[in-house]
């Protein structure tokens, strides 16, 4: 019998973990694939070390930090800021036809970029920060607003509303066109205030540390170990059956599965709505380079591009992928740390993200799936180099993985990235002993993950 | 335990949960949240680990009384005093 079952060792799962085996709770940590990690895991390919995701982590706040959500986190944890070897981003941009703004960690590179990109701005978008830092967590009338009518009623230049929201979406919007407002203030806050960072290692140096400090503290983890069903006895989750056929009971279930996957495990009869799943997802390609972005003149960590004056943030409608916009990241654009030789990653990389529809790479042959991520992969990187140097004939290697591939090992509905649109705040359910974390439940990214797991853990299982 | 050892344990455990934190200048006197930027999810871990540590249970009303080093303390003198320090 556990204190806690937690299905899913994601960012969530694994924080959640740490909180209630700190507090000397049994907890018992399921997760279907046979590594940990989830939407921001790691794999080998081919002798070389691949990252799921992590582009970058946001929330970046120095050393000393006291407030906001990174120095909140490793307090909870008992982390040492040193722990993740953070490394600032070189500087990143938002490009748009003809109009290119720069921005760093710290508001103020952005500030004086649109001063300069937008003279007439200036005013409006100092009022648009102070509508920001006014704006109030706990509200949720105020949270549900429309980003796109504060920012029409705010800014008069719509390219720069546009140009805002192309990195904020981009980063964590799981609802298609608009933008919760509370949403927006909380993604601007944390890339456009804050800021981004890696570890040189990658992500697998945040979950190292994550899974280690489990184990130290008595937590178990199963891998392999997937959640067939959540056992619903007399309005109580009493356990969980795996995918193997064994039971496991417990006091207490926390699913970080998802909301719509988490009511269909319970097996007493929950009604499943399918549409409220996340629609929102994602190809990446990752190139290997023979040399370094920096020497063919490309410094910046990530650019968020969009080759139209509106930005346009919803499924394709007619093919695979959208190539109107995307984000270019190249994780060897950070401050590691340079005259030492060895704090540097062995290889160029250049990632390209571009949105993707489920319902199309899904229903696609074998055959021509396989054909169809060749024609992507070129067409990505065409789309790519209209807004940096052209580095495709510096390729030793690719990958590439589709909204198919997030499915089949994180086994989100639609391979969503940010999860559904309506959030479940609360963390609660219609049994009085399941929760819900991780993106369904609130923030989204490595850092919202974390954050939801310690909120969820804190709040309910660790009380009383 | 006297005073000082339940200071010393209060010390440790804000320790644990802020170790970037310089803790030999806390004034006594004056609210953790005005020094440490403490936040209600670091104030619950105060309560947490007392309970973890020393089996301290600490109910909800009394958690205005854990403000400050000093009223921190005098608030759990009778609770912890037949208690033996553990070291960590
Ligand atoms: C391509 C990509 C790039 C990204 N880039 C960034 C970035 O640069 N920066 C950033 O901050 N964030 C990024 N993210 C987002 C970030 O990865 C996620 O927001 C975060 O990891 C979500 O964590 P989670 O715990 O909520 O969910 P998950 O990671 O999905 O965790 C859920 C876990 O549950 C497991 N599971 C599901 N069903 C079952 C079951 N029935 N039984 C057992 N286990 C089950 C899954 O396998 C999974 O491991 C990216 C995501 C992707 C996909």
């Amino acid at each position: 019998m556990y204190d806690t079952i937690i299905i899913g060792a994601g960012m969530s799962g694994l924080a959640a973990g740490i909180r209630l085996a700190h507090y000397d709770q049994r907890v018992c940590l399921l997760e279907r694939h046979y590594t940990i990690g989830g939407l921001n895991s790691f794999y080998r390919l081919r002798g070389r070390d691949y990252d799921v995701g992590l582009h970058a982590l946001t929330n970046f706040t120095p050393k000393g930090a006291r407030t906001g959500p990174l120095a909140r986190l490793l307090r909870q944890l008992r982390f040492r800021w040193e722990d993740f070897e953070l490394a600032e981003q070189v500087g990143s941009a938002i490009a748009f036809p003809d109009v290119r703004v720069r921005f760093g960690n710290g508001i103020g590179l952005l500030t004086s970029e649109i001063e300069r990109a937008f003279p007439n701005q200036r005013e409006n978008f100092q009022r648009l920060i102070n509508k920001i830092v006014d704006y109030d967590d706990l509200n949720d009338d105020l949270f549900a607003m429309s980003t796109r009518q504060v920012l029409a009623e705010t800014l008069t230049e719509p390219l720069l509303a546009e140009m805002l929201l192309c990195p904020l979406m981009w980063y964590g919007n799981a609802r298609e066109d608009d933008m919760d407002f509370g949403q927006f203030c909380i993604m601007f806050r944390s890339i456009f205030v804050e800021g981004l960072a890696r570890p040189l290692a990658g992500v697998r140096l945040i979950l190292k540390n994550l899974i280690r400090r489990f184990r130290q503290l008595g937590g178990e983890l199963r891998l392999r170990a997937g959640v067939e069903r959540i056992h619903v006895e007399d309005g109580r989750a009493v356990g969980v059956v795996l995918d193997n056929g064994t039971e496991l009971r417990a006091r207490n279930i926390l699913s970080s599965a998802g909301w719509v996957e988490t009511m269909r495990l319970c097996d007493d009869g929950q009604p499943v709505d399918v549409d409220q799943a996340g629609k929102m997802s994602f190809v990446e390609s990752v190139s290997v380079l023979d040399t370094l972005p920096s020497r063919l003149g490309h410094h910046e960590t990530i650019v968020f591009f969009n080759d139209h004056p509106t930005f346009d943030w919803h499924r394709p409608a007619e093919h695979l992928c959208d190539m109107r916009t995307g984000v270019i990241c190249s994780p060897n654009n950070y401050l590691y740390g340079d005259s030492d030789t060895s704090r540097h990653l062995p290889e160029g990389v250049i990632r390209i993200t571009a949105i993707a529809s489920y319902d199309r790479w899904t229903q696609l042959p074998e055959e021509e799936y396989t054909l169809e991520k060749l024609r992507w992969y070129d067409r990505l990187c065409a789309s790519a180099v209209r807004f940096m140097p052209d580095y495709r004939r510096h390729v030793v290697d690719v990958d590439f993985f589709t909204p198919r591939t997030i499915q089949r090992f994180t086994w989100h509905d639609n391979g969503a990235v940010y999860g559904c649109p309506q959030k479940h705040w609360d963390g609660q359910t219609h049994l009085r002993n399941l929760f819900v974390c991780g993106t369904d439940q609130g923030m989204v990214g490595i850092i919202g993950a974390i954050t939801s797991g310690i909120s969820v853990a804190n709040r309910y299982l660790l009380t009383g | 335990m006297t005073n000082d050892d339940i200071r010393e344990v209060v010390l440790d455990i804000l320790a644990d949960i802020a170790p970037d934190e310089d803790l030999s200048q806390l004034q006594d006197d004056v609210a953790f949240r005005d020094q440490l930027e403490l936040d209600s999810m670091d104030f619950l871990d105060i309560v947490m680990e007392l309970r973890k540590r020393y089996r301290v249970q600490i109910p909800e009303e009394d958690y205005p009384q854990l403000a400050s080093m000093a009223s921190t303390t005098s608030y759990l003198e009778p609770l912890m005093r037949d208690l033996e320090k553990v070291e960590s």
